[in-house]
This record gives C-alpha cells, sequence and structure tokens, in this order.
C-alpha cells in the first residue's frame, strides 16, 4: 500500500468482523486507498469495493462465503460508517474518503 | 443519499433498519427498543419468577453474551429479582474452547455474574479429545452433538438449578421450523417453537424428580439484530470457526431462511409465527407432564447442533442429512418398525387427540391412507440417566455405554485391539443414527 495519496484514489477503512476476519488473513481493519474512478468510468460504490476486496485481500478461496450471485452473501451485515447499508443504497453506495465500511457475519455459532 | 432520521426521536441520524417492520432507528432508540421488546417477550409469557436462580447457557458467541447483557440490564431495569449465572460446557478438545472460555470470563467480569465451566470429563466421564482417541475422526462430531444436547441439562441439575436459558434466535426457530415441516414432523415442530420446554432432570429415581426448564427469551429477535446489538453496545463475543464450513452451510435450511430475509426481512418472524399455529394444532405428547402444564413442552433432542457452536444451528438444518434422514425414515415405515399411525387427519378432528397415547399403542392403518406418516415419538425418560428420551436408555447413555466397554484399561495389554473397538463403536452409532429422529 502507497503511504502518500495519489491524485484520484481514496483512503478508506474497512473492517471485518463476525468471522469474516478468517477470510482475510485474520485480518480485522485495513486502511486502503481504492481508485475514486473504476474501471468503467463510474464513481466507485460498494459493489466495486467488494469485488476489489476479493481480488486483492482474500487468501480464502471459499469466495462464497463473502460474495453470493455478485453481491455480498445474505446474512453478511454491511455497516457504512456505522449505518445499515440498507439506509445508504446498499451496494449502490459511491465511497466518500475517510468512508468506514464494516463487514460483519451473522451466521457464525453463538 | 441523505441521512435519514430516527423514526422513533425524530432528533439523531438513523442507523439500524429494523428488518421486522422496516423502521429507520438511531442507536440509542435501537438499543432500548430491542430490550424493551426482550422485556416484553419476557413478562408476557411469564418465563421468570421472582427470586429465580437462572443458568445463562454461555458459548462465548454472540447470541449468548447479547443475552446474558441484556438479563442484566433488564433485571436491574425492571427489578425481576433473578440470580443469573453463566453456564459454559467445555467440550474438552485442546485448544478448541480457549478463546470462547476466556471470552465468558471476560463477560462473567463485565457483567458481573457467576460462572461456572463444565467439561464433558466431569459431566460423562469423557473428554472429546478422548473420544476421538477412541473412535477416531469420523463420527465423532455425532458423540458431540448428543452430549452437547444434554450437557446444559445435567451442568444445571448439577449446580442445583432448574431454570437454563439460551439465547436461540427467530433465525434459529425459523430454521427448525422450515426443517421440521420439510420432514413432516409435527410434535418436534410443536416443541421447538415453544418458548419453554423442559426435560426431567437427572436423577435416577424418577420420583425425585424435579423438572430442568428450558427457555429462549430472544425467540422473537431476529439474528441480525443481535448482532447489530452487539456491535452498537461494543460488546466483547467470540466467533467460533467450525461452523463456516461451507459443506456445512451449503444448501442449508440456514442458507434459505438468510435468502428469505433479503428478499423480505418480515419472513422470519412470519415463519415463527407460522410455526406456533402450526404447533396449536399438534397435541400434547408430553408423557410427564401431560395437559396440566400447556405451556411447557419437552426439549430433548430439540437441538441439532454438530460440531462448532454451543448451540449450532448448521448441521442440523443440511438439507442433504435431512435428505438422507427422510430416506431412511421411510425405510423403517416400510418395515413398519414401531412406527405408530394415525387413520385420519387431525383436521377432520373436533377435539384434537394424542397422536401417540403410550408406547404400545398402534392404530390400524386405514386403507385408504396411502400418505406416510413420519414416525412418532414417544417421550419417557432414561431408564440410566432420567433424562427425556424417546428410546429406554437415552442416546448419550446408548454412546456412554459403548465407550466406557471398550475404554482401555492398560494401552500395553497383550490382546488389545483398537482396530475392533473402533468398528464396534461405530456400529454402535450407525444403530443410533437410524433411530435418531
Ligand atoms: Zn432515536
Ligand atoms: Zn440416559
Amino acid at each position: 500500500m502507497p503511504d502518500t495519496q495519489n491524485e484520484g484514489t481514496i483512503k478508506i477503512t474497512v473492517e471485518f468482523s463476525g468471522g469474516l476476519e478468517m477470510l482475510f488473513s485474520n485480518e480485522r481493519k485495513l486502511s486502503l486507498y481504492i481508485p475514486a474512478i473504476d474501471a468503467d468510468g463510474s464513481r466507485s460504490n460498494i459493489a466495486f469495493l467488494v469485488r476489489h476486496l476479493c481480488e486483492t485481500f482474500m487468501n480464502d478461496p471459499r469466495k462464497e462465503l463473502f460474495v453470493l450471485d455478485d453481491t455480498v452473501r445474505p446474512g453478511i451485515l454491511v455497516l457504512i460508517n456505522d449505518a445499515d447499508w440498507e439506509l445508504e443504497g446498499e451496494d449502490k453506495y459511491v465511497i466518500e474518503e475517510g468512508d468506514n465500511i464494516l463487514f460483519v457475519s451473522t451466521l457464525h455459532g453463538g | 443519499m441523505a441521512p435519514s432520521l430516527c423514526a422513533h426521536c425524530k432528533t439523531n441520524r438513523a442507523l439500524i433498519l429494523r428488518p421486522k417492520d422496516h423502521s429507520k432507528l438511531c442507536r440509542p432508540c435501537f438499543l432500548t427498543t430491542f430490550e424493551t421488546e426482550i422485556h416484553h417477550t419476557i413478562t408476557s409469557t411469564g418465563l421468570f419468577t421472582r427470586g429465580e436462580r437462572i443458568a445463562i447457557g454461555a458459548s462465548g458467541g454472540k447470541d449468548s453474551t447479547v443475552l446474558a447483557s441484556v438479563l442484566k440490564t433488564l433485571n436491574e431495569r425492571y427489578d425481576y429479582g433473578l440470580d443469573l449465572i453463566l453456564l459454559s460446557i467445555d467440550e474438552g478438545i485442546k485448544g478448541y474452547r480457549d478463546d470462547s472460555l476466556e471470552t465468558v470470563k471476560r463477560n462473567a467480569e463485565q457483567y458481573g455474574m457467576q460462572l461456572c465451566i463444565l467439561g464433558y470429563d466431569e459431566l460423562y466421564g469423557w473428554t472429546m479429545d478422548q473420544v476421538v482417541e477412541q473412535v477416531g475422526k469420523k463420527g465423532n462430531c455425532t458423540y458431540c452433538g448428543v452430549f452437547r444436547r444434554q450437557a446444559l441439562d445435567r451442568g444445571a441439575a448439577r449446580l442445583g438449578l432448574t431454570h437454563v436459558v439460551t439465547g436461540h434466535n427467530a433465525d434459529d426457530v425459523a430454521e427448525t421450523v422450515l426443517m421440521n415441516l420439510l420432514r413432516g414432523d409435527l410434535p418436534r415442530l410443536s416443541r421447538t417453537t415453544s418458548i419453554v420446554t423442559s426435560t426431567p432432570s437427572l436423577a435416577a429415581d424418577p420420583a425425585a424428580n424435579t423438572h430442568i426448564k428450558r427457555s429462549k427469551p430472544l425467540k422473537y429477535a431476529y439474528e441480525k439484530e443481535i448482532v447489530l446489538y452487539a456491535h452498537h453496545k461494543n460488546l466483547d463475543y467470540f466467533s467460533t470457526e467450525c461452523i463456516y464450513s461451507p459443506e456445512a452451510f451449503r444448501g442449508s435450511a440456514r442458507a434459505l431462511i438468510k435468502n428469505l430475509e433479503r428478499v423480505r426481512p418480515s419472513a422470519i418472524l412470519d415463519v415463527v409465527r407460522s410455526g406456533e399455529d402450526m404447533a396449536k394444532l399438534v397435541p400434547d405428547s408430553d408423557e410427564g407432564c401431560g395437559r396440566v402444564c400447556t405451556s411447557s413442552v419437552p426439549a430433548a433432542e430439540e437441538e441439532q447442533g454438530g460440531c462448532g457452536s454451543a448451540q449450532g444451528p448448521s448441521s442440523g438444518g443440511d438439507l442433504a442429512t435431512l435428505e438422507q434422514a427422510l430416506s431412511s425414515d421411510d425405510r423403517a415405515a416400510d418395515a413398519a418398525l414401531e412406527i405408530e399411525i394415525t387413520t385420519s387427519s387431525i383436521a377432520k378432528r373436533t377435539a384434537p387427540l394424542p397422536l401417540t397415547v403410550g408406547k404400545s399403542r398402534k392404530v390400524p392403518k386405514a386403507p385408504n391412507n396411502t400418505r406416510k406418516q413420519p414416525k412418532k415419538q414417544v417421550m419417557g425418560q432414561c431408564k440410566k440417566c432420567g433424562y427425556l428420551s424417546s428410546q429406554d436408555i437415552c442416546k448419550a447413555c446408548v454412546l456412554l455405554e459403548g465407550l466406557n466397554k471398550n475404554r482401555p484399561k492398560n494401552h500395553i495389554e497383550v490382546g488389545y485391539e483398537p482396530e475392533k473397538e473402533a468398528t464396534s463403536v461405530a456400529e454402535a452409532v450407525k444403530q443410533l443414527d437410524v433411530g435418531a429422529g
């Protein structure tokens, strides 16, 4: 990860919990830069971030435990700056500089 | 998207979208609403009595952690006058429970509750590691599941308590409703939807028996809200690993529930309510308690949890396993072994009749009734340990008998044949699987 911010990138924090961290090398918190504009020329949204995380940070081959039918699998909660992503437009939410995106699995035993 | 305001206080920014009614709430309003609903569940069902000592089945996972936190809050806020104790079960798998037991220990401190950890070795004389050593890796989940089902009741009896609360949530209940619906097992559906279940305790003498009451105060709470409550209240919980195996999850009733929720969030509570309504059609099959305590139904064999969590739903919710179980039920039905059949449909009856009256009763099959009836369970007590069981000897005691018979007295003893022992235990497991309801 570059320490300095390039033109056209935004800095965000991504967190995993509820067991999801196991799919990401037990990393609970990532600080990362993502391009402000994705390959299609539109502003990066959650759908882009999810693809990006799968391609770049997931070491576990069981991608279906995170993504199913091109979206976050049912049973995984997404909080955008602590708010339910359903209040924010789900995977169409356009990511802003400094956003905190938390993925929590509800699928683990209680 | 402009941030929306909390529907309750109309002041703070809404952070939570409630699955059951789509209301948008801010953090403090959500926490209060969640707690108030649990309080309502508790009071409307008369779940607790003042001065009661209650064991909270605690695994360190989200559900039991939230349950302990909420019960502590409500006990203080509404002065229930309860004495709450955390009860944890250690299966005795080296390293496996370490993190979750550490979590429970921290919870005990955080909530100022007494903690009691009981091991399988204390309850059964065997740790899971010892079981695995004897029976091998294959089939040991059977032992773990059977032992776990009774562990909390046995543990409570040890502590002299008669009431255990568990963290089963609405998703768990909806899952078991679907499973039992798919297998046509209405008696069990009725048992699992009830908020209170009871099992005869473990006194060898049935006359000295007191019932262990089991209840699930989070029965109407969505798993999503439980996780959000833990998150927004910064609760300290542990996520177990075992359940995440894709084999256990793929194609499970659990996955179905989560997919339904994504399409229509109220579906989970609708399934729970439907289950309760169907349960009303099922005559009380509790022999021990009969019609006297209508709110209380037997709990034994309620939980199907396999390896992985104290109340893990996934293994039991596996549709492939269900298929197998159903086909073996069919085989048993063809062989007409211990099958009791009802002649007419329940709908035709004006008053509900017991599906099963006694162990020996067999109703002749009506010639025009071609539908296969599921095997009925007749709930009695284990002759060995007193636990609720459909057989003379409960599953745990059968397994223990097999284990103890083959317990190596001396590892260097001449003639010790580990392979043979493993086979005989495996056979015992096989027999159990066929008989398993
Ligand atoms: Zn509010
Ligand atoms: Zn027994």
